[in-house]
């Protein structure tokens, strides 16, 4: 009969409006800039640069190579080399980077600058709230406003800066047993050295030990 | 001077509380050349207040009531509880730049939502929203009212050829197809209680209803099965003319974006909203005053009665327009063929059956029928209810059993 899915639509929209006064879980808003939801865990919107220890600008993971910035596909990323070199976390002497800037309003949050950084030192960061007044200066993010710590990188992602902190951990690991490895034999050929200069003190033809190969 | 200062509240007491002719002792202590202005002005402010203010009442209402059916919220940021929301739309509205099309005719474009918005608010000047309180009582109040009513279809025809836009003139030229369909039922249905009341006098409408029924029931048209029928009937037509959801087709933003409306912005965009909500205020109020009984309350208690009858007239306002809300809380917009096909195919007829049964409810008052009352309400229930499923029937879409030949 005409009229009755007419009925049963209005059935419907009533039982929705006292429903939601009476019955809190019908209303699924989150009333954002008071409330929030919990992130996911993969959430990711914007890079940072991971630094270790307490000194951004010592433990900075980043050597400049310029892979992110060639790859970006919007190109919103910028960097000059320093001529200053730095330590990286295993002792190597690596170039670091005088200007490391992000456009906010360019990156697309591809992710695609933390697929290729050989070295982990570009992450995803969780924070989605960049807007702002300014939006020549404030949409550009210098290098002091990109790095952030490792432990932040945990508190955000646990999971994925323990993965990459076992990586490293091993990376580590194997340099230092290369390295003790280079001292022995640098150690052993300096004895070997020693001694056979000692075994023929009268013959000055010898080469220096600075000079062995194994040395350097 | 302190004579009138006085007299002026006792007006307003006198108003509040159902008196007879309020105005009168403050228009005596007046200046006889003035006074014929000040009543006049007297009678115009409070609807001129009012109205709009309903009006920005019921646009905040009706967005927290349409979250609410669909599980939202609603605004709820400006003011408490949001319902300082209209207050910021009016200040946008007004601040908006009002453009106007290069090609479009200048003048019909400015003048359109004035043509709108007069004949409603002149519409207002019939309806008697309490005991003692009409602002002009005219012999054929009932047919003042449509004969201004039928005057905003002019208006959104003008819009819609002025703004010289493809959609404004498909969105007036269905709007005009639209009411002027409706205007038809509107009418037929109101048209019953003029034949039962033998005027065309709101005031007399009201008091026509007056008397009481068993368990001091007041006999609201409502309760008659011709009235019953007239007033949903009334409901859907004036619905249709008051371009609400889902006769929302004039407008259809999904479609045509917003009809005659596309090349209105700022306040003229405003006006059009407002002179549309006073036409559903003022259609509702006139249904209020045919079918429920207008000011009076619905049983004839004295304790009810002690509630002022504008007070009455304002809680049936404000249920018609939760309806209203409600409706368009609901139901999807119709097809142009389909709203055609109702407004023709049944509700006309409708309409027309409901006059014949409207007549035989006259005329079976002094039949001796076996149960009395009771036998003649059901004869005509009965009658009604078999042409609606007849007309229903014939409306619904005859879908042949869909046969597989190869999928079986």
């Amino acid at each position: 009969m005409l009229g009755s899915g007419i009925a049963k639509g209005l059935k419907e929209t009533a039982r929705n409006f006292f429903g939601s006064y009476t019955n809190e879980s019908r209303l699924v808003t989150v009333e954002y800039p008071e409330e929030r939801e919990p992130l996911k865990e993969a959430t990711r919107h914007f890079p940072f640069l991971v630094y270790d220890g307490l000194d951004p600008a010592a433990g900075l993971r980043c050597v400049a190579c310029q892979i992110c910035e060639k790859e970006c596909p919007p190109q919103c990323i910028y960097i000059i080399k320093d001529t200053v070199k730095k330590p990286d976390y295993t002792g190597k002497m690596q170039i670091q980077p005088k200007v490391f800037d992000i456009d906010v309003s360019v990156c697309m949050s591809c992710q695609i600058c933390v697929e290729v950084c050989p070295f982990e030192a570009i992450k995803m960061d969780n924070e989605y709230e960049l807007s702002t007044s300014d939006r020549f200066d404030g949409l550009l993010q210098r290098k002091d406003d990109l790095w952030k710590s490792n432990e932040y990188y945990h508190k955000i992602h646990p999971t994925e800066a323990a993965e990459v902190d076992r990586r490293l951990a091993e990376e580590k690991a194997k340099a230092e047993a290369k390295a003790k490895v280079d001292a022995e034999a640098k150690a052993k050929a300096a004895a070997e050295a020693k001694a056979k200069a000692a075994a023929a003190p009268a013959t000055p033809a010898t080469p220096p030990p600075a000079a062995n190969p194994a040395s350097s | 001077m302190i004579e009138s200062v006085i007299q002026f509240f006792v007006m307003i007491w006198k108003a509040v509380s159902d008196q007879l002719d309020p105005k009168a002792g403050f228009l005596a202590t007046l200046n006889p050349d003035f006074q014929p202005w000040v009543s006049v002005l007297l009678s115009i402010t409070p609807i001129l207040v009012l109205f709009p203010l309903l009006f920005g009442i019921t646009t905040i209402l009706e967005r927290k009531g349409l979250g609410r059916m669909q599980n939202r919220l609603g605004p709820n940021r400006v003011g408490p509880f949001g319902f300082a929301q209209f207050v910021a739309d009016g200040l946008k509205m007004l601040t908006k730049e009002d453009i106007v099309p290069r090609a479009a005719d200048r003048i019909l474009h400015f003048i359109a939502p004035f043509v709108l918005l007069v004949p409603v608010l002149l519409a207002f000047s019939v309806l008697p929203y309490g005991r003692n309180m009409v602002p002009i009582d005219i012999d054929g109040g009932l047919l003042f009212f449509f004969a201004v009513g039928s005057a905003t279809e002019l208006s959104v025809f003008m819009a819609g050829w002025s703004s010289r836009n493809k959609y404004s003139l498909l969105g007036a030229m269905r709007g005009i197809a639209q009411m002027i369909s409706y205007e038809l039922p509107l009418v037929l249905s109101a048209l019953t209680v003029v034949m039962m009341v033998g005027s065309l006098r709101l005031t007399q409408i009201v008091d026509a209803q007056s008397a009481t029924l068993w368990g001091g029931l007041h006999a609201w048209h409502f309760f008659t099965p011709w009235g019953f029928a007239g007033f949903f009937l009334f409901l859907v037509a004036a619905t249709a003319e008051s371009n609400r959801t889902p006769f929302d087709i004039p407008e259809a933003e999904s479609e045509i974006i917003a009809g005659y409306l596309v090349e209105y912005s700022g306040f003229k965009y405003a006006l059009f909203f407002l002179g549309e909500y006073l036409g559903l205020f003022a259609v509702s109020a006139l249904g209020i005053t045919l079918f429920l009984g207008g000011w009076l309350p619905p049983f004839a208690f004295p304790f009810l009665g002690a509630v002022p009858s504008w007070l009455w007239f304002g809680l049936k306002l404000f249920a018609m327009i939760f309806f209203f809300i409600w409706i368009r809380g609901t139901l999807p917009r119709l097809r142009t063929d389909q709203l055609m096909a109702f407004a023709w195919k049944f509700m006309l007829p409708m309409t027309l059956i409901n006059i014949l049964i409207a007549g035989l409810w006259r005329f079976s008052r002094d039949w001796q029928l076996p149960a009395g009352a009771v036998a003649r309400w059901i004869i005509c229930a009965v009658l009604l209810l078999g042409a609606y499923y007849i007309f229903g029937r014939a409306l619904q879409p005859r879908l042949a059993k869909r046969t597989y030949r190869y999928a079986e």
